[in-house]
């Protein structure tokens, strides 16, 4: 069969572009591993808050302290340019459109400390456009403040609230500046780390670690004889909107 | 000639702004003498050949900052097989250079090199501690009530 | 080849406007300064609602710069001769608000020198790159379609052939820019009120309300102070497709609020409740969406009945509403209500502050003087000819 140049040339286009397209739809729509089953990796850092333990109606504040200190988070009056990586919050805002009126009055009184879920498929991760915030190997959803161009799509992407931007420069409402662990500039997002610098030390989160009740603990999801799969096997939990399928790695206690 | 008011004093206009470092400097009696670099006490080798840490120290930094926050290599091997923790504020000031005004901001201020700002984020080394490789971890012990 | 300096030569009037709008841009530059000094927290922005009136302003100006396909599309390929005169009108448009959308999303950046990070480190699953992408494209096509056409037009010489396939492109990359900006929303699960499938074909049918609609008042504007006419039949036609576009967008709107409403889930009705009854006494928006729905159904009414719709007043008029309500539901509408509630629940206020509304207006005044320009030198093109 002949064929004429012309031919020859339009159906190799064709097979280029169709060649392309599946590369490009497959990196088009691949986001990090699944986060649900265990994806074979070794190690997968996670939290299980027991808010039973958790000193609710005394106002202890110890884990929120540890962070900011450790940190070197800013604490701003206006609230709308307020900063934080773990936070506390009623029962209700944590796991909203779940209680009735009949059954609301048991969990009122409920006050948990709420962070980042270092989700096993992260939304900010996928929508964030330089990768300056990335899904480590070990769990941690890593943030990468040299490359952050402050585009605040993470923001938006978020389920669970959990980042925070520099709207001003925050190093003048700083009370004790860490100098092991830098500040951030005005103009980039941050949000809990799981203390990966501390992590990388051999040690626990500053929040687990301060937590007089050792409400927080803090292990590896893929261990099976961890401290946080024993707590999981042993009480039922919850955490929090899984049906939006980002799969958090903080669960709590109930 | 209609126009010689608004030609000449637009040329003197120029003149002005062209001459401005010139003058402008004389004003200010800039010296011409270089920047003077107190350099580390106890520590006699640079992290990598003096030469290259000359021309390309912005390289090794970048660098140091890539593996270390997006690869997790906290540890560098340098050419002469001795290993540095991978931290500006620890190991650049702390360990060798003392404050940034010691040794960075005299290069950089002479050579009005503004472009660097690590010191927007990065701690600079607090007056009063000498010692290299000091920090104030202890300080941060003593508020979050952790042993050190 | 630009012929710019055919837009340096203008009556007292013409360089007045221009004057103006230097002077719009210049407040909007200073502004702009004392942001980048400051920090965003100049503006009315805050931890709960992230983003304002910025990237508000780039969603809507995406739209008018897709527009310019409802001129390009019945023109090329449909052969509607009336179009002929105002295709090249329908490009700078479309340069104009690209330019302006690009120009929103760096002053909303918090980190603007890092911008260029975007392409050094391109991420094929982020949206955001996808919509760096395909506005450059946009951007760069009706760049050369322009100065192509418009030189064929000065020079007399009928335009290369290789012309026509680009132009052709500019058709699905029109859709394509808006319909990445609505990716930029509609796959977040994490805000109900943008997780709809309907949310790309809501964009477009405004877009193609809203676009055409500035099309017929600037062509009106044209006429008025220069020798540019674009002909009855053009606008009257103009004023078709700004109808069937704004029936449609209605359409849609309802189509949202029936999916809400009757189903009743508590997480979709809320951010809905806030907007139109507000929510717990915050009732911030409302006048926003309610202003907005009027306009757009006055200006619906009088463009469906043919005889109000041939009144080129009246045309005027609805075109003017249309673009209104089109403004207020897709710039605060749309966007600052997807962030009230917030994940937590919160109802936190947003009102964009007197620094942050110089910087918008130092942008629209860069939009206008880029029209401007670029409508002084078809005209004097037109002229010549």
């Amino acid at each position: 069969m002949k064929i004429t140049r012309k031919q020859f040339l339009q159906i190799a286009g064709a097979s280029a572009v169709a060649a392309g397209a599946g590369k490009l739809v497959t990196a088009v729509g691949q986001t990090e591993p699944s986060g649900t089953a265990s994806s074979g990796a070794k190690t997968r850092w996670g939290m299980v808050i027991d808010f039973q333990k958790c000193r609710k109606d005394e106002g202890c504040s110890d884990c929120l302290n540890a962070c900011r200190l450790a940190h070197n988070i800013p604490q701003i009056p206006d609230r709308a340019h307020e900063v934080k990586w773990i936070w506390k919050e009623p029962y209700d805002r944590v796991f909203p459109f779940e209680q009735t009126d009949y059954t609301r009055q048991a969990f009122d009184s409920h006050i948990l400390p709420i962070l980042c879920n270092h989700c096993g498929t992260p939304a900010c991760v996928k929508v964030c456009p330089t990768q300056a915030t990335w899904k480590r190997e070990d769990g941690v959803v890593m943030m990468d403040w040299h490359r952050c161009i402050g585009c605040r799509y993470c923001m938006a992407a978020c389920p669970y609230g959990s980042r925070s931007f520099n709207w001003i420069d925050p190093r003048p409402y700083i009370s004790h500046i860490n100098p092991d662990f830098p500040t951030r500039e005005k103009g980039v997002v941050e949000k809990c780390n799981f203390c990966e610098e501390r992590l990388a030390v051999g040690k626990p989160p500053a929040c687990v670690e301060a937590c007089p009740n050792k409400a927080l603990l803090f292990g590896n999801l893929e261990d099976e004889n961890s401290n946080v799969r024993q707590a999981l096997r042993a009480r039922m939990c919850v955490c929090r909107q899984p049906e939006l399928g980002t799969s958090p790695s903080v669960f709590y206690l109930m | 000639m209609r126009d010689r008011l608004l030609i000449f004093s637009g040329l003197a206009l120029f003149v002005f702004f062209v001459t401005w470092p010139v003058w402008h400097g004389v004003a200010a009696r800039t010296s011409a003498a270089g920047p003077k670099l107190e350099l580390p006490k106890l520590e006699k080798n640079c992290v990598a050949p003096r030469e290259y840490m000359r021309t390309s120290h912005m390289s090794l930094l970048i660098n140091w900052r890539e593996n270390a926050v997006r690869n997790n290599q906290l540890r560098y091997r340098a050419y002469n097989g001795k290993t540095y923790d991978v931290s500006l504020s620890r190991t650049c000031l702390g360990q060798c250079h003392g404050t940034r005004e010691k040794f960075c901001d005299r290069c950089h201020s002479y050579a009005a090199v503004s472009g660097p700002y690590c010191w927007n984020c990065h701690n600079d080394i607090p007056k009063g501690v000498t010692t290299p490789g000091a920090t104030s971890s202890g300080v941060v012990a003593k508020l979050t009530g952790s042993a050190p | 080849m630009f012929m710019l300096e055919k837009a340096i030569v203008g009556s007292r009037r013409y360089w007045s406007w221009v004057i103006f709008l230097l002077l719009l841009m210049s407040v909007g530059l200073v502004c702009y300064l004392r942001q980048l000094n400051y920090g965003l927290g100049i503006t009315g922005m805050s931890r709960d609602v992230s983003w304002g009136i910025y990237i508000a302003q780039f969603t809507f100006f995406v739209g008018v710069a897709a527009s310019a396909v409802m001129v390009v599309l019945p023109y090329y390929l449909h052969d509607v001769k009336q179009f002929s005169q105002i295709t090249i009108l329908g490009e700078f448009l479309a340069i104009s608000a690209v330019t302006m959308c690009m120009l929103f999303i760096f002053v909303d950046m918090g980190q603007p020198a890092r911008v260029l990070n975007v392409l050094l480190y391109p991420t094929l699953h982020s949206m955001m790159f996808w919509d760096m992408i395909s506005l450059s494209g946009y951007l760069l096509l009706n760049a050369l379609i322009s100065v192509v056409m418009l030189h064929s037009e000065s020079t007399g010489v009928p335009a290369p052939h290789w012309i026509k396939p680009i132009i052709i492109l500019s058709i699905p990359w029109a859709v394509s820019i808006h319909t990445v900006t609505a990716f930029l929303y509609n796959g977040l699960p994490a805000r109900s009120i943008w997780f709809t499938a309907l949310l790309a074909p809501r964009f477009l049918a405004s877009a193609f309300a809203s676009g055409p609609a500035l099309l017929i008042l600037l062509c009106m504007i044209l006429r008025r102070f220069t020798t540019f006419d674009a002909g009855h039949e053009a606008i009257r036609k103009l004023g078709v497709i700004v109808t069937y576009a704004m029936t449609v967008n209605i359409f849609f709107l309802l189509l949202e609020l029936f999916t809400v409403f009757y189903s009743g889930v508590p997480e979709e009705v809320e951010s809905f409740d806030y907007l139109l009854m507000g929510l717990h006494g915050n009732r911030h928006l409302a006048p926003v969406m309610w202003g907005s729905v009027l306009l757009g159904v006055v200006a619906l009414v009088a463009l469906l009945v043919p005889r109000f719709r041939r009144n080129e007043r009246v045309l005027a008029l609805a075109s003017v509403f249309v673009f209104m309500s089109l403004w207020l539901e897709k710039g605060m509408g749309l966007i600052v209500a997807g962030f009230v509630p917030s994940p937590l629940g919160s109802i936190t206020q947003y009102s964009p502050t007197a620094p942050e509304w110089a910087i918008v207006m130092g942008v629209w005044a860069t939009g206008a003087l880029m029209i401007t320009v670029f409508y002084r030198i078809a005209v004097s093109v037109r002229e010549a000819s």
